[in-house]
């Protein structure tokens, strides 16, 4: 993937990345800033076209976005003007089903991420924790074969977050979803991702990939119980030093340049 | 400078009196905020100033106005009416001098008053007597009855024992006495602190003209049929700039060529005042009904246009590439995300296109219009009839003032997510 700018310069946001995911599997991407994490995952998504190479899910390319590659984003990407049943249900809607198709599903997933009691208020009446919520139930009414995470809990407080980890990989379990998470905190990455990806920066490449056992672990434990398993604290000690390096050969370099 | 003055003081004074009469506790959140000075959410609006500085003004305008409405010891002194007299002392060429009084009848401008009959006196210069309207002045010929006219070199050396000379004045009960260059005195009776009703008639008189012309009109219409042909063509002018504006914002969002098209123009024509086009609409429209709502069309359309296109470069992209991989189409996602996320742009907008056009088109009525609320202070004006003028600009923005009230009220129904996200 390369940006060509308009004084001729070009920026080489990611080179060979290439890697192959199977249903139902949890991938999440960890990698300094500027290492091409939210690029990758807007190509998979179709919102970019890359310059070489192909993206194929289900047996043909991806070329633009589509119902069958969920979304869900940090922050601000819920429809303010529209209730949360109607937030949830707008998939759907919007591939023209009738109600009597899609109301039971939207109750129940609502149920599912404990806003029962919210499906008619209006989003900005929810905290951060409720909205991402019912992005996630957003995503999860349509049915997507993929779902896209960037940085889904990134603006929200530890507690909650730790919260919504347990509702993650419960809602993965459950529907047996494949999804590809991006996030910057490495215990996140680890307790979420049966596969973690560590990118490395200019160009945007992959470094490392782990197999880790703790998203299973993690379904329907406590997931602090599980962060005292002795594996999970040498992993995430080596990722942050293979990050902590990343970053400092950056820095390193932007002061040489300057 | 008397009137601001007293303003300032009555200023003070509420201030201090309602501080001191009033609860000082506050309640809510604020309530125990020790640092105020800077934080502008611990300013509330004090509601009693309110009130308080509306009754001034009225306050303030029945004093100097001497209003029925308010009792007499509020009012400030009015011009002087009634009978004065005043000493003059004359020399002749001969070099006697003698000493006669005038009597001055003061009365009120619109009715017509003979002189006071008065009784000649002896001595060779003998009594006279005037009739001057209020406000109004007078040249007194003291010298005609007298028995050594001007012919015998007539002269006033002084009033009420004070020297006068042409081209001086000397202050008299009730009156001030200028003398002119040739020797003429000339009255000028007291005006008091008092505004004329021909400059500022008192509120009642207003409200008194309010029932006249909303039952019996005003240059062939009544009021009701000024205010509401204002009305009509602000909003026929604003909907069909709406109309054409929010599209032609949406297709500068949405498309490069039509922004990159209609751009020059819209920046163009934007910091263009709507008045500066008055001429040109007369040149071609006329003064009729067309020009006045082309000419609000022009004065809505530009900024409606910018409103939506703002409107739309303010989506958040997340909403966009949300919506699409929901798999909703391009004209679902103009229809349920574009839209309704432009909603709070667009009615900022037209709450400001509403108040240029009200503006608008009070100027473009004062220029030439057969009614109107701006044709009807228009003429008033030039028959000095200040009361019309007055009650105009105050109907004029408690409309202006209604229209922007009302579309508070509609943002707050139709965009009740503004400013909580």
């Amino acid at each position: 993937m390369r940006f060509d700018l308009p004084n001729g310069d070009y920026v080489q946001a990611l080179q060979d990345v290439s890697l192959e995911l199977a249903q139902g599997e949890l991938l999440s991407v960890l990698g300094p800033s500027g290492c091409g994490k939210t690029t990758l995952l807007n190509i998979v998504a179709g919102f970019l076209a890359p310059t070489s190479g192909d993206i194929t899910l289900n047996g043909h390319a991806v070329t633009e976005p589509n119902a069958e590659r969920g979304m869900v984003f940090q922050q601000g990407a819920l429809f303010e003007w529209m209730s949360v049943r109607d937030n949830v249900s707008f998939g759907p809607r919007m591939a023209g089903k009738p109600q009597s198709e899609w109301g039971a599903n939207v109750d129940h997933l609502l149920d599912v991420v404990g806003l029962q009691d919210f499906k008619e208020k209006a989003i900005y009446e929810l905290s951060g924790g409720m909205q991402q919520r019912v992005a996630l139930a957003r995503c999860l009414a349509n049915d997507p074969d993929v779902i896209l995470m960037d940085e889904p809990l990134g603006a929200l407080d530890a507690l909650t977050r730790e919260k919504m980890q347990g509702l993650v990989l419960k809602l993965w379990k459950e529907t047996g979803k494949t999804i590809i998470l991006i996030t910057h905190s490495v215990e996140e990455a680890l307790l979420l991702g049966e596969r973690l990806l560590v990118m490395a920066p200019r160009p945007g490449r992959i470094h490392k990939e782990y197999r880790l056992p703790f998203a299973d672990l993690g379904v329907g434990a406590d997931l602090r119980e599980v962060k005292k398993h002795p594996e999970f604290n040498e992993r995430r000690e080596e990722i942050l030093g293979m990050i902590w390096d990343m970053e400092e050969e950056i820095m390193g370099r932007t002061e040489g340049e300057a | 400078m008397i009137p601001f003055l007293i303003y300032i003081v009555i200023f003070i004074v509420a201030f201090l009196v309602v501080r001191t009469v009033t609860d000082q506790a506050q309640k809510g959140f604020n309530a125990r905020k020790t640092v105020t000075f800077g934080d502008e959410s611990a300013v509330r609006s004090n509601r009693v100033a309110s009130v308080i500085s509306i009754l001034t003004l009225f306050l303030l305008w029945g004093t100097f106005t001497g209003s029925s409405l308010l009792p007499g010891f509020l009012h400030m002194p009015g011009a002087f009416t009634g009978t004065t007299t005043f000493e003059y002392t004359a020399r002749a060429d001969d070099g006697s001098e003698d000493t006669a009084t005038v009597t001055v009848l003061v009365h009120p401008a619109q009715e017509d008053a003979d002189a006071p009959e008065v009784d000649p006196g002896d001595g060779w210069a003998k009594n006279d007597a005037a009739a001057i309207g209020a406000y109004r002045s007078g040249l007194i010929r003291v010298d005609r009855n007298d028995e050594k006219g001007r012919d015998q070199g007539h002269q006033i050396i002084a009033v009420n024992g004070q020297p006068i000379a042409p081209g001086g004045e000397v202050f008299v009960d009730n009156a001030r006495l200028g003398m002119s260059e040739k020797g003429t005195l000339n009255f000028v009776p007291a005006k008091g602190w008092q505004m004329e009703a021909i400059w500022l008639p008192p509120p009642e008189k207003v409200v008194e003209r309010l029932g006249e012309i909303a039952s019996s009109g005003y240059r062939d219409s009544t009021l009701w049929e000024h205010l509401g042909f204002s009305l009509f063509r602000v909003i026929v002018g604003f909907v069909c700039g709406a109309l054409v504006g929010i599209p032609l914002g949406y297709a500068m969002g949405l498309s490069g060529w039509f922004r990159g098209w209609f751009d020059p123009i819209v920046e163009f024509m934007r910091p263009v005042p709507p008045l500066a086009l008055i001429p040109l609409i007369i040149i071609w429209f006329g003064i009729g009904e067309n020009g006045k709502i082309i000419l609000l069309f022009l004065a809505a359309l530009w900024i409606m246009a910018i409103a939506a296109r703002a409107g739309v470069s303010g989506v958040a992209i997340s909403k966009v590439h949300a919506a699409y991989s929901l798999g909703a189409s391009k004209w679902q996602i103009m229809r349920h995300v574009i839209v309704p996320n432009s909603l709070p742009e667009i009615f900022t907008g037209a709450r400001v296109a509403m108040g240029v056009c009200w503006g608008t088109v009070v100027a473009a009525e004062l220029v030439a219009a057969e009614q109107g609320a701006g044709m009807m202070i228009m003429v008033a004006s030039k028959f000095q009839l200040t009361d019309i003028v007055i009650l105009g600009i105050i109907l004029i923005g408690i409309i202006g003032f209604g229209i922007d009230v009302l579309m508070r009220m509609g943002e707050r129904w139709l965009v009740p997510w503004k400013g909580k996200i």
